[in-house]
């Protein structure tokens, strides 16, 4: 945590949805770091504030979303407060994205090639021909097999799997450091989402390329990730290491998720199914968002907002579990 | 498919023969063919005798038959006013008709597309709020008021365009055009625009409405988070999912302009099929009406049934229904 500053930081991210009976804060004090290399889970249930997270960090927030407060910066720069063409030109080409749906996310009226191409020729000096190849390049690294005729075709000739694996090949076609995964194989097939997740977790080793991996399955996030972090209600209420986690989740709510992992629930028998659903953003509690879910909760939690700790394995809880395996 | 297709053509069929009937019954019943082809001064005996020539003595349903059968071969029989062929009379006017709803397609694209595209991608901005505010003024001012009030601007105060006519034109074989000469051209502008200026509304908020959605979709926000140029995004992608309905509707339109071709020709004294049927109507000269109305119908009809066929051979929902098995995106 000391020298170079990380790849990515997310400092105190605010994101604030201006409505008509006046702002709703959806993004509340969202803070976390991703080094190079590194793949951060980032897991909770629907709602909980996850793709906005990322959406704010590829600078697509659109209105009535917007950054009410916080920072984000990129190698120590900030990239919050850019201007619009400036953050243009740094979306693709040092952050890439990969969306959820892949059967919406390609143009259905163009080929993969046409698409690949102008990605590649916005983001990197090169002619058609060159482009052309790396466009090619691209296919073969994703595992699309025949790149050299599947170039031309068009994206309703593919299967929604090889789809993705060209929604990733578009993410990687400007060469960027960080790429933001919102939920890359929920779409999918079960059959195909491990292939999915395990050709994003060879990218990032063989590039070098970090990835916020945005799920709410928390077993691809025990496969894939290597840090993790829990959000509910637009916080950030756990992470730290991957293994630690999802060992000792010192949050009521992690415990919860744990349940939600196939392999984990034998061992977690005894564990109850969190009751009830995440709030709304129109009513979240006063305290701990969690606390009316809580079997733990106190008054306390009912009044106090939990802080998340400054630690590698940090937890936003008045009464976290002990350490040690669940308890 | 297949039942498609032949489902669509009964429609046109059974279509025009309703025109058809209406046409007849003009023909028939609005005053007396006999009285207006003799004079007042022919023997019952004559009467009588034409009105055998004519058929008229046959029955209902045979004067009817006759009738649409001679139609599909090009006979609408003879002009009371000019004893020429109605058919000739009106394929001569043809080509200034079709000339000037062509101009108003080509008007309405080029400049509706653009405008509809602005009017999308800056909503916000005063330019969009004018644009939608004139737009509302176009489609309520009528087109006569709108053609008269641009030949006392451009023809009697500035004088740049001629305010009536065709200009010069040139023969082609049958078709004759005046897009060869620079008075042919000149002359086309008051009456292109007038005509075009329902349609460049249409296109435009078409075009918006069409751009509004498609800015919504995933794959325009998954080009944006590529980087891509604004230009792109507008241009390349989302505009062209936007051109499919736009070319539908368009090709649509067309049989509608040779329509309204008929006020537009009336203001500018255009030598169109309108003009004709217009001139027609003050001569009570029945079969060039009843012509005029089953040819402009069979235009109409059957541009109507071909947007319909090549719109379900090249819809993107059908070709990729049966490539993929999955109904998605547009
Ligand atoms: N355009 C919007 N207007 C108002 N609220 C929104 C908008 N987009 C998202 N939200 C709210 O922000 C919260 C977080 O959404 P999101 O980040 O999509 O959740 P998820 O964790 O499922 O990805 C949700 O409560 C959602 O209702
Ligand atoms: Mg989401």
């Amino acid at each position: 945590m000391s020298g170079a500053p990380p790849l990515l930081a997310v400092d105190h991210l605010e994101v604030v949805f201006d409505t008509r009976h006046g702002p709703l804060r959806a993004l509340d004090h969202v803070s976390l770091e991703i080094s190079a290399g590194e793949i951060l889970g980032v897991v909770g249930e629907s709602g909980a504030g996850k793709s906005l997270t990322g959406t704010a960090i590829i600078g697509l927030l659109d209105p009535p979303g917007r950054i009410a407060g916080g920072e984000i910066r990129l190698n120590g720069q900030r990239i919050d407060n850019l201007p619009p063409e400036a953050m243009r030109k740094l979306r693709g080409k040092r952050i890439g994205a990969i969306f959820q749906d892949p059967l919406t996310s390609l143009h259905p009226m163009l080929t993969i090639g046409e698409q690949l191409i102008e990605t590649i020729r916005t983001h990197l000096p090169l002619d058609a021909a060159a482009a052309r190849a790396r466009a090619i390049d691209l296919l073969t690294e994703v595992g699309i097999p025949a790149p050299e005729v599947r170039i031309d075709h068009h994206p309703h000739q593919f299967s929604g799997g090889m789809r993705q694996r060209v929604v990733i090949a578009l993410a990687l076609a400007g060469e960027p450091d960080l790429i933001v995964a919102d939920e890359p194989t929920t779409a999918l097939d079960v059959s195909i989402q491990a292939q999915i997740t395990t050709l994003l977790k060879r990218i990032c080793r063989e590039r070098g390329a970090a990835v916020m991996l945005v799920t709410h399955d928390m077993g691809v996030i025990a496969e894939t990730a290597d840090r993790v972090a829990v959000m509910y209600a637009g916080r950030i209420i756990e992470t730290g290491p991957v293994e630690a986690v999802t060992r000792a989740p010192r949050h009521p709510y992690t415990r919860g998720l744990m349940a939600s992992i196939p392999s984990m629930r034998v061992r977690e028998a005894s564990l109850h199914q969190i009751d009830g659903a995440m709030p709304r953003l129109t009513a979240i509690p006063p305290g701990c968002a969690f606390n009316p879910r809580c079997l733990g909760a106190s008054a306390r939690c009912r009044v106090e907002k939990p802080m998340l700790e400054a630690l590698p394995h940090a937890v936003a809880c008045w009464h976290p579990v002990a350490g040690g395996p669940h308890g | 498919m297949l039942a498609f297709l032949v489902k669509r053509l009964l429609n046109a069929v059974g279509v025009m023969l309703a025109v058809a009937f209406l046409a007849f019954m003009i023909f028939r019943f609005v005053g007396d063919p006999v009285e207006l082809m003799l004079n007042e001064q022919a023997s019952q005996a004559q009467r009588d005798e034409l009105r055998m020539r004519l058929g008229l003595d046959r029955s209902f349903f045979v004067q009817f038959g006759t009738f649409v059968f001679n139609a599909m071969r090009g006979d609408f029989g003879i002009s009371y006013r000019n004893q020429q062929e109605v058919f000739t009379l009106i394929v001569e006017r043809f080509p200034a008709t079709f000339e000037l709803v062509l101009v108003a397609t080509f008007l309405s694209l080029a400049i509706g597309i653009p405008l509809g595209v602005y009017s999308a991608i800056r909503r916000e901005s005063l330019g969009a709020q004018a644009i939608q505010f004139i737009s509302v003024l176009g489609v309520s001012l009528p087109s006569f008021a709108l053609g008269i009030l641009f030949i006392l601007l451009f023809s009697v105060t500035l004088q740049w365009l001629p305010a009536f006519g065709r200009g010069e034109t040139v023969a082609l074989g049958w078709w004759t055009t005046g897009l060869l000469t620079p008075s042919g051209r000149l002359a086309l502008i008051l009456p292109g625009l007038t005509l075009s200026l329902f349609q460049i509304t249409l296109v435009m908020r078409l075009v918006r409405a069409e751009m509004l959605e498609t800015m919504r979709t995933e794959f325009i926000r998954f080009a944006r988070a590529r980087g891509l140029p604004d230009g792109s995004i507008h241009f390349r992608h989302a505009l062209r999912n936007c051109l499919m309905p736009v070319i539908t509707v368009t090709g649509l339109q067309i049989g509608n302009l040779i329509a309204f071709a008929l006020v537009t020709e009336t203001v500018f004294q255009w030598p169109g099929m309108g003009l004709l049927f217009v001139q027609a109507v003050t001569f009570v000269d029945i079969p060039v009406m009843a012509a005029y109305l089953i040819i402009v119908s069979f235009i109409f009809v059957t541009l109507n049934t071909l947007v319909d066929l090549t719109y379900a051979l090249v819809d993107p929902r059908l070709r990729q229904d049966a490539l993929a098995g999955g109904a998605h995106g547009r």
